[in-house]
């Protein structure tokens, strides 16, 4: 009996996936469980594992495609049964990127992988790669009088409305010299501006990344159309440094915990006297989270990713060290799993390590809170009215202002202090 | 410039205007001995007679039918409809006759008549007793339907009304004759069918009338803190509806929120959207929102008579909606 | 009444039923649009009663309102204009049938919505009586009428607040379709009066001076008594409700019967046997009126049709 693999919903805010490459074609042999294609999700690029074993007997859609989740992308078999085709949701969305493998109808011959398509993002699609006219942008009706009175092409325009409609001042923006544009060499400049001739070393365009890409767009979704606000709190740090130095003493090397490790858990108890920051703006509605998922930011080769402790709250500090401790790994060698990035509710973002005093992160969509983390530093202090020397910590709650405002915010960073500077309360 | 209240403002009009013209005079239900339920006419009947502040029958036809009468044959009569609510008893007078008579006559007839009507809701009359059908009136080619937000405008409006020679049914807001504002003392009227700005702004305009620029004013005050700029368009005169001011705020702000107290379902809000698509399309950055009275007769209830109004947080969220 | 406005009623009463009669095949030619009434059988009724007013009195009436026109003194010539819906017509041929009027002649209208106009009616009275000058108001209405609401509100403001109006009924049997015995709770409609203490009187509407003489009689009383006054007509009209009625609701003996109670005939009798005058000069007032009906039609039907770009015009007094 032949089965349907569908595009996975990898995450309480993933509506579609796109399907970058298929790693099995027809007629291929997969067991449960092998990855059967590669898919980007907003967040990141994952490997899609095949819900059943047997014969790759139909790839129903190309590379390229945008598929929302649940809907049917491959069947798997017997050789020699005769399959029924599903029917492909109107939904489906060949992106332009890949117009020549157009055939989302099954073709007879086996699909030929298409080459990996350079650009996948949904609103930035290359201009030079657009007819133009081709494609239907959604924007307001100022953002196209603007743009064709600028001769601006909106298939340049990053969106930042509802939806990613293009609004005015994203056409602003762009008109302004500034965010919200796919740069690329050779495209005549639109802003009509002489151009500056000054003798000057070439500029070297790099193509983006596909995760910087990523990280382009949504970063500047998030700020662009999520407003921001910030507190910063300084926190005691002498009895969480003890209480760590002593732990680490009877642990293993590879077992340690880090300084972090008591933060995320700290944010994550926090988190549960405060449900409205473990939560994501939708629309006219707040949605509070069940769990509390804490994401942390990890560098990786040029970008970032955030992993995802899940129900951090539930969790023994030693647990949350070791299971960020093999994602962080698993992430800087290229082999995240969906489950590693998804899901995440709040945010941890931690500079300590770069001697950083204090900085604001940006907020990860559709979280509405984030927690900048600097580094704990020796300094002077002052204690009954006389200088001393301390341990102090400085962090910052970047707090979406839909959804929240600064007194929560305030009261949040304040009810941290009682994890942070009395850490016992952590190992209960 | 004095701070008086709406009732302040709408008795000065008509005193004045009585004092001004001796074919002016006031007729309705209780608005002589009485002094008008909503004290409006208080002091009238003793200072200007019985002649001239007439109290009536409860006969909503025949107040409205003579009042045309009266008026084509060269009066200037203020006929008063206790609440707007007792219009329909004279619909046919309202909107068959007076809003007809001249121009079925080929221009033969001249009406020099104001209706004045209280209405809206909120203080728990029951479904009956609290509408604000102020569009069913505003529909008929013919009226003129003024019905002003602050007792400044009230006063030169009814003035205005009083003075025109066109039938104009002027509606007050029941839960506004307490509203305090500047009025200039000096002797002045404004125009009928002049939209204007109540408040200045440059992120999203609010179209508003009546009631609904108590609200907006509100709402504009709490979003300001926010840094969102509010600017208010108030209609003042639903028929003839000017565009203008809202066409031209519109084009600067690019969203828009109306706010009205009546029914959503073929409002204000929807005449006014509509002329926004059809004369500013090309400037549209988000779709209009509409705020207005929940589609049921008002229910009796403190609490859901208030669910169904129209409030302030209801103006914000349509705001931040359309931002 | 002298000889002569003798003549002149006989010859309002000719050129009315002459007009009608022309209206009714212009209508078959599809040349007259809309609603058609025709008053047919009553002309006694509008014609005696008009004869007694003083041209201050004012007049107002219902949408059966050709005859009414024509007794005010408005030109055959734009009766037919606005039948036709000309520039040239009474109401410049935005009313038709039923909106005829003529401020300067003081008829203020044909009004098609059954007793709407009574409301009116009191308060062309109650303009008067507080401009303080003597006009009476004429109103007139159909027995169908006095059945709504307008009319009790209007009769009862009337006499609560001395308004000087002539109520004047015109009893012809039948609302549309339903006859007053059907359709109301008295049969003589002056008894409705009684009910607001109001002076009322009834009077034979087939028969010209008869009701000349109870208008006198009742304009007499509301000018100098200052108080309304109701007087109810008997008559009868020939013709359907409007044109294209089927007249299931009475039967051809019936019409036949009144009709040998024709108002024109009763009144050139009257006119002859107390040889007021010859037949000889009635034909010739006949005659006439056959050359002034050939002539409105004529001045109608070579009458501009109004202008398009006036089409919004004299909606507002002040735009």
């Amino acid at each position: 009996m032949a089965e349907t693999v569908s595009m996975p919903k990898l995450g309480f805010d993933m509506q579609e996936g796109t399907l970058v490459r298929w790693v099995k074609n027809e007629g291929e042999q997969i067991n449960k469980g092998d990855v059967l294609a590669e898919i980007e999700t907003d967040k990141a690029t994952v490997e899609v594992e095949s819900s059943a074993s047997g014969t790759v007997r139909k790839l129903l859609v190309g590379p390229g495609s945008v598929v929302p989740i649940g809907s049917p992308i491959a069947i798997v078999g017997s050789p020699d049964e005769t399959i029924t085709q599903p029917a492909i949701p109107p939904s489906v969305k060949k992106k332009k990127t890949a117009a020549k493998s157009e055939d989302v109808t099954p073709s007879k011959k086996p699909e030929v992988i298409q080459p990996e398509p350079a650009l996948v993002l949904k609103s930035a699609v290359a201009a030079e790669q657009v007819p133009a006219g081709s494609e239907t942008v959604k924007a307001s009706p100022v953002a196209k009088r603007l743009a064709s009175e600028k001769n601006l092409d909106l298939g340049r325009v990053q969106g930042s409305g509802p939806g990613g409609r293009i609004v005015r001042k994203d056409v602003e923006a762009v008109l302004a010299g500034g965010i919200g544009l796919r740069s690329a060499a050779g495209v005549p400049s639109f802003i009509g501006r002489g151009a500056q001739q000054i003798e000057a070393r070439q500029d070297e365009t790099l193509k983006l990344s596909k995760l910087r890409q990523i990280i382009a767009r949504r970063m500047t979704e998030s700020k662009v159309s999520v407003p921001h606000f910030y507190v910063t709190h300084e926190y005691r740090m002498e009895a969480l440094l003890t209480q760590r130095k002593q732990m680490n003493e009877e642990l293993e090397e590879g077992d340690k915990i880090s300084v972090n490790d008591f933060i995320v858990k700290a944010a994550a108890l926090t988190l549960r006297e405060y449900p409205n920051l473990n939560a994501s703006f939708a629309g006219d509605q707040v949605i509070r989270h069940g769990s509390i998922n804490i994401g942390v930011a990890v560098a990786v080769e040029n970008g970032l990713l955030t992993v995802v402790c899940q129900n951090s709250d539930q969790k023994p500090v030693w647990q949350i060290a070791s299971e960020l401790q093999e994602m962080v790994g698993r992430a800087r060698a290229g082999k995240v799993k969906p489950e590693d990035i998804e899901g995440s509710t709040f945010s941890v973002s931690n500079l300590g390590m770069y001697d950083v005093e204090n900085f604001s992160a940006i907020l990860n969509p559709p979280e509405a809170g984030i927690l900048a983390v600097g580094s704990a530093r020796e300094v002077p202090v002052v204690k009954d009215g006389s200088l001393q020397v301390g341990w102090r910590m400085k962090a910052t709650i970047s707090v979406d202002h839909r959804v929240s405002d600064g007194a929560e915010g305030a009261r949040f960073m304040q009810s941290l202090a009682k994890f942070i500077e009395q850490p016992w309360r952590l190992l209960l | 410039m004095s701070k008086i209240t709406m009732r302040e403002a709408i008795s000065k009009a008509i005193w004045e205007e009585m004092e001004r013209d001796p074919s002016v005079f006031i007729m309705g239900e209780e608005v002589g001995v009485w002094g008008g339920t909503y004290a409006v006419t208080k002091g009238f009947y003793d200072h200007f007679g019985a002649r001239r502040v007439k109290d009536s029958p409860i006969a909503e036809a025949v107040i409205i039918g003579s009042a045309i009468g009266a008026a084509m044959v060269g009066q200037r009569p203020i006929a008063e409809l206790m609440t707007i609510n007792f219009a329909f008893s004279a619909m046919e007078h309202i909107v068959n006759e007076a809003a007809k008579l001249r121009y079925m006559f080929g221009g033969q007839f001249t009406i020099p008549m104001v209706i004045r009507a209280v209405g809206g809701g909120g203080r728990q009359l029951g479904a009956t007793h609290s509408q604000t059908p102020d569009v069913i009136f505003a529909h008929f080619p013919g009226l003129k339907v003024v019905s002003p937000g602050t007792p400044a405008d009230a006063k030169g409006l009814l003035k205005s009304a009083i003075r025109s020679n066109d039938p104009v049914l002027f509606i007050e807001h029941a839960a506004m004759y307490q509203l305090r504002g500047d009025v200039p003392d000096e002797e002045y009227t404004l125009p009928i069918g002049k939209s204007t700005v109540q408040r200045e702004g440059s992120d999203v305009t609010i179209v508003t009338y009546c009631k609904g620029l108590e609200l907006s004013m509100k709402a504009a005050e709490q979003l300001a803190s926010e840094g969102i700029r509010v600017e208010i368009v108030d209609l003042r005169t639903l028929r003839p509806l000017d565009m203008q001011p809202v066409i031209e705020s519109f084009k600067k702000t690019n969203r828009a929120v109306i706010v009205e107290e009546g029914w959503k379902s073929f409002g204000v809000g929807a005449e006014v959207a509509s002329r926004i698509y059809e004369e500013a399309f090309d400037y549209l950055d988000a779709p209009v929102r509409r705020v207005a009275q929940d589609e049921v007769p008002l229910p009796y209830n403190r609490t859901l008579e208030q669910a169904a109004l129209p409030q302030v947080e209801d103006v914000i969220a349509a705001v931040r909606e359309v931002l | 009444m002298k000889k002569e406005a003798q003549l002149d009623l006989y010859h309002q009463m000719v050129l009315i039923r002459r007009i009608e009669e022309q209206a009714a095949e212009l209508y078959q030619q599809g040349k007259i649009g809309g609603f058609l009434h025709l008053y047919i059988g009553q002309e006694a009724v509008s014609t005696g009663l008009i004869a007694a007013r003083q041209p201050h009195d004012r007049v107002i009436t219902a949408y059966r309102d050709h005859g009414v026109a024509i007794n005010c003194g408005l030109p055959a010539n734009e009766v037919m204009a606005e039948l036709l819906g000309k520039a040239t017509g009474v109401s410049k041929g935005r009313g038709g049938s039923m909106h005829m009027a003529d401020a300067s002649k003081n008829f203020w209208g044909g009004h098609a919505i059954v007793g709407a106009h009574l409301p009116i009616a009191a308060g062309f009275a109650l303009g008067d009586q507080y401009a303080g000058n003597d006009n009476v108001t004429i109103c007139m209405f159909g027995e169908g009428a006095t059945n709504i609401g307008f009319f009790h509100e209007a009769l009862n403001l009337a006499q609560v607040w001395k308004l000087k109006v002539l109520w004047v009924c015109e009893n012809n049997k039948y609302g549309m379709g339903t006859s007053v015995e059907r359709a109301s709770a008295v049969p003589e409609i002056r008894q409705k009066a009684e009910g607001y203490g109001m002076p009322n009187s009834r009077v034979d509407g087939m028969d010209v001076m008869k009701v000349y003489e109870a208008a006198c009689d009742a304009i007499e009383k509301v000018r100098t008594e200052s108080h309304p006054y109701l007087l109810e007509a008997v008559t009868y009209r020939y013709r359907g409700h409007s044109m294209g009625d089927p007249e299931r609701y009475r039967k051809p003996e019936e019409i036949k019967q009144w009709q040998e109670n024709d108002p024109i005939g009763i009144f050139r009798k009257q006119l002859v046997s107390k040889k007021t005058t010859s037949e000889k000069a009635l034909d010739e007032i006949e005659a006439r009126v056959t050359q002034e009906v050939a002539a409105a039609v004529e001045f109608a039907e070579s009458s501009p049709e109004p202008e398009l770009d006036d089409l919004f015009k004299n909606i507002y007094a002040e735009s």
